[in-house]
Order: C-alpha cells, then structure tokens, then sequence
C-alpha cells in the first residue's frame, strides 16, 4: 500500500484575523465560541480539502455583466477585479476554486430575504459568480462595482461597497471566506465587519485601482491578490522523520 | 522580500446562500446505502440560527479521500467527490446532509481513527469559521481508540458524536452545534 503524502500545515496567524466575539459587531457575541480552541495534530483529515475537485465552472460564470443569461448586460459601472492566490511564500496556488456574490450597482441583492432599502432589482444581474485559478494563481472576473447599502447593526449603519469571496484551497485548513472593498471608500471608519480585522491586517482585504488593469473603451480595473493559509514547504511521505 | 500575510476572514453574512449551499449541494450520494446526518445550530441564547454555513469533507467507504495527497491504492466511489454544502433552514434553524459512511483514515501514529467527517460551520455574525468533527454514536468501541476524541475532555467528548435515531431508514443521525453554554461544541485548532 502506497503511503499517504502528509503536508504538514504551520499553524494559522489566528493575529492576522478577527476574533470571533467583536461586540461592535452585535450578532457575532451570541455566535463566538466561548471555550478555547481544542488543538489537534494533523492527519489526513485535515491535511486535505475540497479544493482539487470542486472546480466546475464554465467561462461564462466569470462574467456577472452577462451571466445572468437574459442577452443584455447588467447596469453599473463596469470592473475588471484580478489577482493572484498566493500562497503565504507568494506562490500561486492553481486550482482554489473562487466563489463571489454582491449586491448589484444600487446597493441591493437578489435573495428572498426581505429587506426595507428601497434600491431596484437589476433583472439582468444575478450578482453571482465563479471562477478557477490558473497554473500560476491568476484569477479573473468582470462585473460591476456593487453598491454601498443599510443594514440594521447600529442608527445608520451602512456597509462599504464590497465583494463576498468564497475561497477552497488545497486544504481544509486553508478554507477562507472573505471580503474585498474598494479603496478610499469614505465608509471603512464606520464599518465594525471591516474593522473587525486587527488594524495592519485590513489593507489586505482592499482593491487598489491597477490602470494597466483598466481596459480602453471597455472597464476600470482593480487588482487584489489573496493570501491562504500554507507555505510552498515540501511534502513528506508519512513515518519520515521530520 | 516580506512575505505575505493570510488575508483575513470576513463573515459569510445574510446572503451567502447565493451561491453557496444552492440547490443539491447537501446531498452528497443517493447510493441506496446512504446515511442522513441532520441538527440545528444553536446560539449563546439557545436560539437555532437561522442563517448557517455548514460545509462537510469526508472519505468515501474505503477510508480514502478524494484529493490528490491520498496516495492510497483504495478504491474510491465513483460520482463521490466527499464534499457538501448546507444552510439551516430560515423557519426551523435545521439543516440535513444525505451522505455515506465514512471509512478508517490513519491517524498521527497509523493506526485507523475512528469514522469521522469534518465539518465547517460559519454564518451571519461569525467572523470566522469554526471547525469540529462528527463521530457516530453507533461506532462505540472505535470512538474509545480515537486518539482525536481521547485528546477531549471526557465531559465534552459527546457534543462530537452524532446520535443514530432508532428505527430511521434511511439510518438518521442527530448532531447539533452549540456555540455556547453547557453542551458547547468542541472546535478544533489544528
């Protein structure tokens, strides 16, 4: 029997991330953990993921101009968002199945549950989209700058513009879901989801506007690389000594 | 050259269920031999949560998962990818995977854990994910070996172990997540 390749995982940069109670952020109190977390050696379990073989997509799913398959474009100020999934020595990671969704150009998201903004519907945007990355971590998708909208947090509460991402990485350690914003978006200061993240850590969650991004006649560009647990460290074969 | 530091986590928030756990993505297998795990997850108030994440990632019969790193010469289920997704339901707070069993996976040592799926739970309000396992109630003896369920504290070992309902066919196991007070689900660093 062939002997299973164990990568090994460093531990994750939990400093790097919010913690799970963030009372600015009311809902999390009554969602956080209130024991430590229990830390386990790595096996098999945990060593791999979903990743490598939840990856079917079509090229269309990249488009959320198009992909809502009515024939005509959804409105809004058309955006070229690309990067690169790294790895935490910088290399890409081929294969991380990414998953969006956004509310569309005015501020609203097609889903059932109720909600008091009185923003349109866009019939031609569904606000969904997915992708695969290449051999050398690329990842690219179009569509249109979400709008800012209300939520119920605090008196006046408003999230900054702001794209959900899905990410499946080569392992289930790896697994991050996150969200991209805009920068110099006027709402960071009064955003307690955005500053949940320790302060030097935040600006990895910004796009910066990339001119050679930006394609003539067509749509702005913003490029933002994401960074998953995980070194480019090499494999061992398991009952090697480490 | 500095490296690069992970990305931070973000919640899910309300509308997730966009794209992930649509349509199908809780049922993993219709193999006539199939298992239905199903609970709610509850909060620090002892309300369900209305709006959960939950992501399973589990082997197949054999013991072997289907990702590149598991080498092993085991047979793998065809149309069994070991992955699912599902979101609680707004009105009940329950959610419900149909699966498969899961087979034995070495553990640090090499010797079989005990069955087991992995299992990912996020949601609204949850800044980050939280990661804990699912033993079954009916796989005892292999529970008393494993070395994961061993390393937990005797009084919490329980809140890991999905309990098989009698008489349900297909077989239903119960398993819910608490995230706070006395039963509160163990979750994992690793």
């Amino acid at each position: 029997m062939t002997d299973p390749i164990i990568r090994h995982y460093g531990p994750k940069a939990y400093a790097d991330h919010p913690p799970f109670s963030y009372p600015d952020y009311r809902s999390t109190v009554k969602r956080a953990p209130d024991h430590d977390l229990l830390t386990i050696v790595q096996t098999l379990s945990e060593t791999t993921g979903p990743g490598p073989v939840w990856t079917e997509v079509s090229e269309e799913d990249a488009d959320l101009t198009t992909n809502a398959g009515t024939g005509q474009p959804a409105i809004g100020e058309r955006i070229i968002v690309t990067g690169h999934v790294l790895d935490e020595d910088g290399v890409g990671i081929p294969g991380v199945m990414l998953e969006i969704w956004q509310a569309n150009a005015c501020g609203r998201y097609v889903h059932w549950r109720e909600t008091d903004f009185p923003a349109p519907l866009d019939p031609n945007f569904i606000g969904v989209g997915q992708c695969v990355t290449a051999e050398s971590g690329e990842y690219r998708f179009t569509t249109v700058k979400p709008g800012a909208y209300p939520w119920g947090n605090h008196p006046n509460a408003w999230r900054p513009a702001h794209i959900h991402f899905s990410l499946l990485g080569p392992s289930l350690g790896s697994r991050l879901v996150t969200q991209m914003y805009f920068e110099h978006d006027p709402l960071f200061p009064f955003d307690p989801i955005f500053n949940s993240a320790p302060e030097n850590t935040r600006p990895r969650m910004v796009a910066r506007y990339d001119h050679d991004v930006t394609e003539e006649n067509w749509a702005l560009g913003w490029r933002w690389d994401i960074v998953l647990r995980g070194k480019a460290a090499t494999p061992f074969e398991e009952g090697d000594e480490t | 050259m500095t490296k690069p530091g992970e990305t931070p986590s973000q919640t899910v928030g309300p509308y997730f269920s966009m794209r992930l756990s649509g349509e199908g993505q809780n049922i993993l297998t219709e193999d006539e031999e199939r298992i239905v795990i199903t609970g709610r997850v509850i909060d620090g108030n002892d309300h369900h949560i209305e709006d959960a994440l939950l992501e399973i990632w589990q082997t197949g019969r054999s013991g072997r998962y289907h990702h590149p790193d598991d080498t092993r010469d085991l047979a793998l289920e065809p149309d069994f990818i070991g992955f699912g997704r599902a979101a609680t339901d707004f009105d009940t707070g329950v959610y419900r995977f149909e699966t498969l069993k899961p087979g034995p996976v070495p553990d640090a040592e090499g010797q079989n854990q005990a069955p087991h799926i992995s299992l990912i739970v996020q949601g609204r309000g949850m800044l980050n994910p939280v990661f804990t396992r699912i033993y079954f109630s009916d796989e005892a003896e292999k529970n008393a070996d494993d070395l994961v369920l061993r390393s937990v504290p005797e009084s919490r070992r329980g809140t890991l172990v999905a309990e098989l309902q009698p008489g349900t066919d297909p077989p239903e196991y119960q398993f819910d997540v608490r995230f706070q007070g006395e039963d509160e689900t163990v979750f994992f660093d690793f």
